[in-house]
């Protein structure tokens, strides 16, 4: 009796963790598949020419360049306006308030427009830029509206990378005389650098992919030429997959998996870049 | 205060280190809250220039808050609030419109954990002159090696110092620690347990270390290790908690008469080991 | 005697005066920017809110409240023009209920695996992974449920077309894992090791530990990250914008076409004329959406600042 039921007991360890098992594997295989796939499908069509070449025959034919590089230019637009803002805000808020109602009720607002849909913030981007301050639909309007969203990542690990720093150092300086600007300065965000550009580069990775904002504020399928200003309409990688896979008929599946798979390298590499400055500077 | 004072204090320090009566920090019927909290109470005494003064006590006294008047470091805790006269070479250090920064670079401090800065060795002692304005790498040099010999670290550190300074032993990093200090040139050195993380030997160095800085500067200690305080330190305050938890100062006498002859039974009874 | 401590002040100047402070104006400057700039991203933030009252009250003021978020009917350009959410805010509820069905147990599940049972190695190999996963743009995902997912979905329920909320729920579900699984996966390392410790010493085994002790305990940060996924498949625009099939009307079924209210944004901000009525009526859904969005991530900050204090209190 008692035999069996040990037994029964390590039945149902074995059945339990064997569900556990699949559920991750759930998880991990579809990832790795879809890549293995993005990697199989689209790599025929990465050529010099794709890469480099405007658009031919409504997007059917030629390359995706206007697209790589006003997606670039999005990401150095949005890292523009939201780190220096982000980082001075992450100073503010973790060296210059106290905490207070007001400094819960500011955390708590970053936290939360974190998870306002991207969609949203393209709606503010259209009322506040593009039509309130008639920057037309353009780059620099576009990256505004990016950077907006992004802001409330660039604060918080701007933030939390300095709050990380021990206060013996803080301490150390400001007992020989030095200044809480100085402290701040040659102590603090020295030591708090690594995970302020590590989310600086998670930011920049998600301004890439990011395509419901540029939507509303007008991302071009087609412009001639390449973006000049920053008052230009513009085209943008995932604008283009969307349109390629979405609203062309007849478009071929090489360029589909094409865009994709140009997208997918550049917002991962931003994301292992991440990674990587991650990992070192924990090693330290 | 006396428009005299003032003037000593714009003339070089290393002639008119005290104020005129010999006392170079005094505390006169000071109360330190931390929000509700009484954390030191009432407590008066003066502390004379180029002495070393140390601050004994059960932990939890208020020791180290104490110490922390008189460079405003509880400045840095938002609910801490000071009542009395805090002097500091006859300045009020606690009236309105003090430079808290140049306060802080002629009262220097040394904590109780080693805590140097992530850089070398180097960039730990030019640190502060580098933020003071000095850029002239021949003017650093020299007063990195100074401070290293004053801290008695330079045989030991010579080779190396660009390395970093959380690379050298816990003891090495104090007395670099203090270097930094030095390299400020200030005239009191505040110090919180500085050896509380060492072991014996690193102890007694930086104690020898403390011998030799008398000699030029103001050195309050705060210890918990009484016989520390019975071999560095010229004049013994005991601070007890009294029966409103708040710090208060129970004796202050030279050292010797503190351990020898103590005026006050509950001295005694903490010397002797009664209690603490 | 050798004058050890020969003055260098020639170095450091002249010592300024205690009562007559510096005034250093480059620091000074310095404090008031970040001053600003701490005040301005407030702004910003705050601006978003104010930015949606504004520009859609307008549209809930025009159509009444209850009939824009009960009406069945979207006719933007008749005359006069019909305002009703309903089939959209069905749709979204559809498509987070499929997601989280989907989600909830496979992510729960991955964590366990994660954090009790996979020896660490396997744990950091896979952790990465999962991270990748949380980086893929959603137009990516979009893409992959057009091209790979719906025509699958189409052919095994035998549908007229593969875009569908059952096809968008799946795909959310992949996008809403990654939080998930890391939130949920938090939690179980956060349990102390003694309860588990408590538990073998009463001849537990592993699974009845894990069942019985580390998730019990961890069921507060595991509810954070169900809300958190949930507040990830509501928000989600450009994947549903692309497979959930877009029709306007009230879907009855998972199976059914479906639009849900954040590529009803998407779909129709480009045909809507500026301070129009369709222009404020898709602002006040941006608006619904902000509210729903700000309400479910309010609770799972909530839960999990609850659960921090539990641990760091015991």
């Amino acid at each position: 009796m008692k035999a069996s039921n040990a037994k029964r007991r390590y039945l149902t360890q074995r059945v339990a963790i064997s569900v556990l098992a699949v559920s991750l594997a759930l998880v991990v295989i579809p990832v790795i598949g879809i890549i293995i796939y993005m990697i199989a499908n689209g790599y025929s069509s990465l050529s010099w020419e794709f890469l480099t070449a405007s658009p031919s025959q409504a997007g059917k034919a030629g390359g995706i360049l206007p697209a790589i590089l006003g997606t670039v230019y999005l990401m150095l637009g949005t890292i523009l306006f939201a780190l220096p803002i982000g980082v001075m805000a992450g100073i503010y808020l973790s060296e210059y308030t106290r905490a207070n109602w007001l400094t819960r009720l500011i955390n708590m607002a970053i936290v939360n427009l974190a998870g306002v849909p991207s969609i949203v913030f393209g709606l503010f981007g259209l009322a506040v830029f593009v039509l309130g301050l008639n920057l037309g639909m353009s780059l620099l309007a576009a990256s505004l509206t990016l950077a907006a969203q992004a802001l409330a990542m660039t604060i918080t690990t701007s933030r939390e990378a300095i709050m990380a720093v021990p206060k013996e150092y803080r301490e150390g300086s400001l007992a020989i005389g030095v200044s809480r600007w100085q402290t701040i300065r040659h102590v603090v965000l020295p030591q708090a650098a690594p995970g302020i550009l590590t989310g600086a580069i998670l930011a920049m990775s998600r301004a890439a992919g990011e395509t419901a904002p540029i939507i509303v504020v007008g991302a071009a399928f087609l412009v001639g030429g390449l973006p000049g200003s920053p008052f230009d309409r513009f085209m943008a990688l995932p604008y283009h997959l969307y349109t390629v896979s979405a609203h062309i008929p007849g478009m071929p599946s090489e360029i589909k998996w094409g865009v994709a798979l140009v997208l997918i390298a550049m917002v991962l590499l931003f994301n292992i870049l991440a990674g990587i400055v991650r990992i070192k500077t924990r090693k330290r | 205060m006396t428009i005299g004072n003032l003037v000593t204090l714009k003339t070089d320090p290393a002639n008119t280190r005290a104020a005129e009566d010999g006392h170079c920090l005094r505390l006169q019927q000071v109360n330190l809250y931390y929000g509700d909290f009484h954390a030191v109470k009432d407590v008066s005494l003066d502390i004379g220039a180029r002495s070393i003064t140390a601050i004994i006590g059960p932990s939890g006294c208020g020791k180290s808050s104490m110490l922390r008047l008189f460079n405003r470091m509880n400045d840095l805790i938002p609910s801490a609030r000071v009542e009395g006269l805090v002097e500091f070479d006859g300045v009020d250090i606690y009236q309105s419109g003090i430079d808290v920064v140049e306060l802080r670079k002629r009262v220097g401090m040394v904590f109780q954990k080693p805590n140097p800065f992530p850089m070398s060795i180097y960039d730990n002692v030019a640190f502060g002159p580098r933020r003071h304005g000095i850029r002239n790498k021949r003017i650093l040099d020299e007063i990195v090696e100074k401070s290293l010999i004053q801290a008695a670290i330079w045989d030991e550190v010579k080779d190396k110092l660009g390395q970093s300074g959380l690379s050298i032993s816990g003891g090495q990093q104090q007395r670099l620690c203090i270097a930094r200090v030095l390299a400020v040139e200030p005239e009191v050195i505040l110090m919180d347990e500085p050896c509380s993380a060492l072991d014996p030997i690193a102890t007694l160095k930086i104690e020898d270390l403390m011998r030799i800085l008398s000699t030029n500067y103001t050195i309050v200690i705060v210890t918990h290790n009484m016989q520390q305080a019975a071999r560095v330190s010229d004049m013994t305050a005991f601070l007890m908690v009294g029966e409103d938890r708040a710090g208060m100062l129970v004796e202050y006498a030279h050292t010797n008469e503190i351990f020898t002859n103590p005026k006050n039974k509950k001295t005694e009874d903490y010397i002797t080991g009664r209690f603490g | 005697m050798i004058n050890m401590f020969p003055s260098l002040k020639k170095g450091i100047g002249k010592t300024a005066s205690l009562t007559s402070p510096r005034p250093r104006w480059g620091e000074r400057i310095i404090e008031k920017l970040i001053l600003f700039n701490g005040i301005l991203a407030i702004a910003v933030l705050l601006g978003v809110f104010f930015i949606l009252l504004r520009q859609g009250i307008p549209a809930l003021i025009e159509t009444p409240f209850y009939s824009f978020l009960f009406g069945t009917h979207w006719y933007p350009v008749s005359d006069p023009p019909t305002f009703g959410i309903l089939p959209f805010f069905v749709a979204t509820m559809w498509v987070t209920v499929i997601s989280t069905v989907l989600a909830v147990p496979i992510g729960v599940g991955a964590a366990i695996f994660l954090a009790e049972v996979a020896p660490r190695k396997v744990a950091d190999a896979v952790k990465p992974v999962v991270e990748l996963l949380s980086g893929f743009p959603s137009v990516v995902m979009g893409f992959i449920g057009l091209v790979l997912l719906s025509p699958w979905v189409q052919n095994t329920l035998g549908l007229s077309s593969g875009l569908c909320g059952v096809t968008a729920g799946i795909m959310l579900a992949m996008m809403s894992l990654p939080i998930i699984v890391s939130v949920s996966e938090d939690a179980l390392r956060a349990v102390p090791d003694e309860f588990r410790q408590a538990a073998y010493g009463l001849g537990s085994t592993r699974w009845e530990v894990i069942w019985h002790v580390c998730v019990p305990s961890a069921l507060s940060g595991i509810s954070a990250a169900i809300m958190l996924g949930i507040g990830r498949a509501i928000g989600e625009t450009m994947t549903v914008l692309m497979v959930a099939g877009g029709a306007l009307a009230l879907p009855g079924l998972p199976t059914d076409p479906m639009m849900p209210m954040t590529a009803a944004i998407a779909s129709g901000i480009g045909n809507a004329v500026q301070g129009g009525p369709q222009y404020h009526a898709l602002f006040a859904i941006g608006l619904i959406l902000f509210i729903l969005t700000l309400f479910v991530n309010l609770i799972a900050a909530r839960i999990l600042d609850r659960q921090r204090r539990k641990f760091a209190a015991g």
